[in-house]
């Protein structure tokens, strides 16, 4: 038994205790992705580096003590979201206290009608065949001993379900807040979000640490646009620095869809997010944006992995990262255009500013391409800051500091401009602005010597 | 249309020009691999203990790893015991002491494959270290090096005549245990040639060796070792080809360049080996490793290459930039058609300051063929102001190809600037029409177009092997397209 094998022991132990008390047994679709991923767990375990999607993230400080699944009923204060309000948002909320929804925490009334959503434990009890027909299937095969684990599981989550030609302005917020009954808490979020034929919707999956406790958030979403359906969807991690973080995101968007996702990763020990993006009919898709700041000792992986399978679609992929400290990124992004997917139109990009000696990036764009009449183009770069343009900022009489600054959340901020719901954009700039002054500031402070040089370097005059 | 693709068919379904046999009796050794046949052959070539001892240990690491299986590429497992390790053209004893005594048959194979070696001889600025299977069989234009302390030989001489170049430098760019083929290389690899060129020497030709598989069914594991000490300069040039048969054939040689300070080192290969039929039977296994080192202060490694044959290709001329300021580049064309499938790229490991490379790949993907960009930019963090510059572009003709990038970019110093850009498109339609339209037949169009794509690689490779690579794109492309 290797040692990966080892580390997953303990949760397919836990899998097999809890199995009884899971919800939606008896169902047979749903009995068999559990028993078929517990199985894929137990025989393959969690990832090693050796596996070429996992060479750069180790998983070391994940496995060296195993997480204890959480428990429904942890007690969150409705105080502790005051600090942590999305201004404006106006959005139709869901709370999920360590990965269970928690309704006295949650607004979900007045829902227009044609849209469900709900917890996933309580959709799987009131109508659990219907909704375990859905699972699984965005996700395909497991990639991982991960998603293999939240298969195992599936607890809860949240569950959003339009229906036909429904259209809402009114974003839906799903709030996951960790850590809430205490330290070495798994959670194990698995939501489904479903939109019918041309309906649009706007989704945001946000991740909280309820204090400094250490944790495992596992979690699970899988995205299933019909025909014309528009998602507008948002990823936004904002966890504590002893919090691990592994999140899968596994969606199919049918003919004339569009997925636009984004993911904002602003801290955590460890977060590594799968993106997996099936564009399963004609002219579907998808943006997917991703924008991660590493300081301190955080390690950041974005996975993504893009598949044309049919002719004429479209993927825009941008990710940004800003590194400082010991700071750690690494960015893999996977492009396949399959035979039949003729004049598809693609486009990828990758582009890190390291600020700190410590500081790593691994970037791995990756073309794959078995058709002829595409358009296909991708690019990575790593670098700092362009020393025209703080030449430009210092010239028109802005100090050296402020201009490194500004430029710096420029770089950041402009990924976050697509966007689509301004609260929310509004939001993610403030975030991601405030996140790299508190570390610019540390830094200057910490570094004069090797980023400030310059300062001292006398101006020709 | 219709007219043209007949044509296209033809001219795709052309057999291979170089395919043809030349009977030789050969000294072949029966297949298998053991410490037994590692020990004939270095009896055989009366080589030194150390070297004998070095081939052991390797082949004892070699026994304990696997195959590699992360290439982009498919193919049925190899048997290395159904390889045979050792082919020498006969008569060892009296070996030719001038070209007068070459077999006539071999000057013939030459001469077919048009580069008659007494032409060469006249060729200006060319010396030729011909290997042919595995022994070398003529070595020309010695004295003109010896001259200036050039040393150009086959690498058993070297290391009869200059074992302590030979012991301080071989396997040190590529270690026995680097990677499965390199292990089995430096266990059973048979001839090679060996280049010294002494402090401040410019050398005054362009070094070239052939290199040729004959015999059925054996391997070829060539070595070769290229040391350039402190501001001396050489360009070498590599071409192959390789007669028709029907089993497949494993070729896995080493290439080592050590580059001092201030000197410079440019390798151009031209690789034609048999790329096996339409349905890809036969043809030529290319696992190849290939590294330089950038030891000193401004060394500067340059590999060109333009891969057209073998029926899979998997090379990644690789240079290690030691020295401050030292340069690496790569400059790589790459085709693939019918069922040809190639994994090749470069690695650029920036450990000096203020060290710089350059990646130009093109690849391009006919019929069948399946074409993989795979390369590694790494800064370590000792690397202060590394510069990277990375452009891979790829162009597709057919619906049934392949194209893909696997670029890994791996950076610890924040001075870095690294780029990495890459493109996959066709030829348009508009391209093609402008063309013909301007008088042009269909097939000129797509072999301009096609070597306008593939020009930022042929400039950097010396005349006359540019001549020769743009015939052979013609020859393996024209008219692909339609």
């Amino acid at each position: 038994m290797s040692i990966a094998d080892a580390s997953a022991a303990a949760y397919v132990t836990a899998q097999k205790q809890m199995l009884a008390q899971l919800p939606g047994g008896g169902i047979s679709s749903l009995d068999a992705h559990r028993a078929g991923a517990v199985d894929q767990l137990a025989r393959l375990g969690l990832p090693s580096q050796r596996d070429e999607d996992w060479k750069y993230t180790s998983i070391r400080s994940i496995t060296k003590s195993a997480f204890t699944p959480a428990e429904p009923g942890g007690d969150c204060p409705a105080a502790f979201f005051n600090g942590h309000e999305i201004a404006n948002l106006n959005a139709l909320r869901l709370v999920f206290v360590d990965g269970f929804f928690a309704p006295a925490l949650s607004d979900h009334s007045d829902l227009p009608r044609g849209l469900h959503i709900g917890g996933m434990a309580q959709g799987l009890r009131d109508d659990g065949a219907r909704l375990a027909a859905h699972l699984g299937t965005a996700l395909g095969l497991i990639p991982h001993g991960f998603a293999a684990m939240n298969s195992a599981f599936v607890a809860d989550g949240a569950c959003v379900e339009l229906e036909a030609g429904l259209r809402i302005d009114r974003p839906i917020e799903l709030i996951f807040v960790c850590g809430v009954s205490g330290e070495g808490l798994l959670s194990l979020p698995r939501n489904l979000i479903r939109l019918g034929v041309g309906s649009q919707a706007t989704v945001i999956e946000r991740y909280l640490s309820f204090d400094r406790s250490r944790g495992l958030n596992n979690t699970l979403t899988e995205i299933i646009l019909d025909e014309g359906a528009t998602l507008d969807h948002c990823v936004l991690q904002s966890l504590g620095e002893r919090m691990f973080h592994v999140g899968g995101l596994f969606a199919s968007v049918a003919k004339d869809a569009t997925l636009r996702s984004t993911t904002v990763t602003t801290s955590g020990a460890l977060v590594r997010n799968d993106a997996r993006v099936n564009l399963d009919g004609e002219r579907a898709s998808v943006h997917l944006d991703g924008c991660y700041l590493a300081f301190g000792r955080s390690h950041i992986d974005n996975h993504t992995h893009i598949a044309h399978n049919h002719p004429n679609g479209i993927s825009r992929e941008t990710y940004k990262g800003v590194l400082g400290d010991r700071g750690r990124a690494v960015f893999h992004g996977r492009i396949v255009v399959k035979p039949d997917a003729q004049k598809t139109d693609s486009e990828q990009n990758n582009q890190n500013l390291l600020l700190s000696e410590e500081a790593e990036i691994d970037t791995k764009p990756q073309l794959e391409i078995y058709a002829d009449d595409v358009k296909c183009a991708h690019g990575a770069t790593v670098g700092q800051l362009d020393e025209t343009a703080l030449f430009y900022l210092v010239s028109r009489g802005v100090d050296r500091a402020t201009a490194r600054r500004m430029l710096t959340q420029a770089f950041a901020a402009d990924v976050l401009n697509g966007v689509q719901c301004e609260p929310l954009r509004e939001h993610l700039q403030h975030l991601a602005s405030a996140r790299l002054d508190a570390a610019l500031s540390e830094q200057a402070s910490d570094q004069v010597g090797d980023l400030g040089r310059d300062e001292a370097a006398p101006v020709t005059q | 249309m219709n007219t043209s693709t007949k044509e296209l068919g033809d001219l795709v379904g052309r057999e291979y020009k170089e395919g043809f046999v030349t009977e030789i009796d050969s000294e072949t050794l029966p297949p298998g691999l053991d410490e037994d046949v590692i020990r004939f052959l270095s009896a055989k070539k009366s080589e030194p203990d150390f070297i004998l001892q070095w081939r052991l240990e390797s082949f004892r690491r070699w026994q304990r790893m696997d195959t590699p299986t992360w290439a982009h590429v498919h193919h049925a497992p190899i048997d290395f015991q159904a390889i045979s390790y050792y082919s020498a053209p006969k008569r060892d004893e009296d070996r030719p002491k001038s070209l007068d005594e070459v077999d006539p048959k071999l000057l013939e194979t030459y001469t077919k494959l048009g580069i008659p070696l007494e032409e060469q001889k006249a060729l200006a600025g060319v010396a030729v270290d011909a290997v042919f299977d595995s022994v070398s069989v003529a070595t020309t234009f010695k004295d003109k090096l010896a001259k200036v302390g050039v040393i150009f030989c086959p690498l058993s001489e070297a290391m009869a005549n200059h074992p302590e170049l030979v012991k301080k430098y071989l396997g040190s760019v590529v270690p026995a245990s680097d990677n499965f083929y390199a292990a089995l290389n430096s266990a059973v690899f048979t001839e090679g040639s060996f280049v010294y060129i002494p402090k401040g020497v410019r050398c005054p030709m362009e070094l070239s060796t052939y290199f040729r598989i004959n015999a059925l069914n054996t391997g070829q594991f060539e070595r070769t070792l290229i040391v350039a000490d402190e501001g001396s300069y050489v360009s070498y040039l590599e071409g192959c080809t390789a007669p028709m048969r029907d089993e497949n054939q494993l070729h896995a040689a080493v290439v080592e360049l050590v580059a001092m300070k201030d000197a410079e080192i440019k390798y151009s290969t031209v690789q034609n080996w048999y790329p096996g039929d339409e349905e890809g039977r036969g043809g030529i296994y290319n696992f190849v490793t290939k590294r330089g080192a950038c030891r000193g202060e401004n060394a500067k490694i340059s590999w060109t290459q333009v891969e057209t044959g073998s029926a899979i290709t998997w090379k990644y001329p690789s240079v290690l930039l030691e020295g401050k300021g030292s340069v690496g580049e790569f400059y790589s064309v790459a085709l693939t058609n019918n069922r040809q499938q190639a994994d090749t790229g470069t690695k650029m490991i920036h450990i000096g300051e203020n060290t710089s490379s350059t990646i130009i790949s093109k690849g391009i993907s006919a019929g069948r063929g399946q074409n993989a960009y795979r390369g590694l930019v790494k800064v370590v963090k000792s690397a202060k102001n590394a510069r990277n510059y990375s452009q891979c572009d790829s162009l597709l003709m057919g619906d049934q190809c392949g194209a893909h990038t696997f670029p890994y970019l791996e950076v610890k110093n924040p001075t870095a600037t690294i780029e990495h850009e890459a493109s996959t498109s066709k030829i348009g339609e508009d391209q093609l029409f402008y063309c013909r339209q301007r008088g042009l037949s269909e097939e000129d169009a797509v072999s301009m177009i096609v070597n306008g794509f593939c020009k930022e690689v042929f400039r950097e490779l010396p005349m006359e092997f540019a001549v020769e690579a743009q015939k052979l794109l013609g020859i393996s492309l024209e008219g692909a397209v339609g």
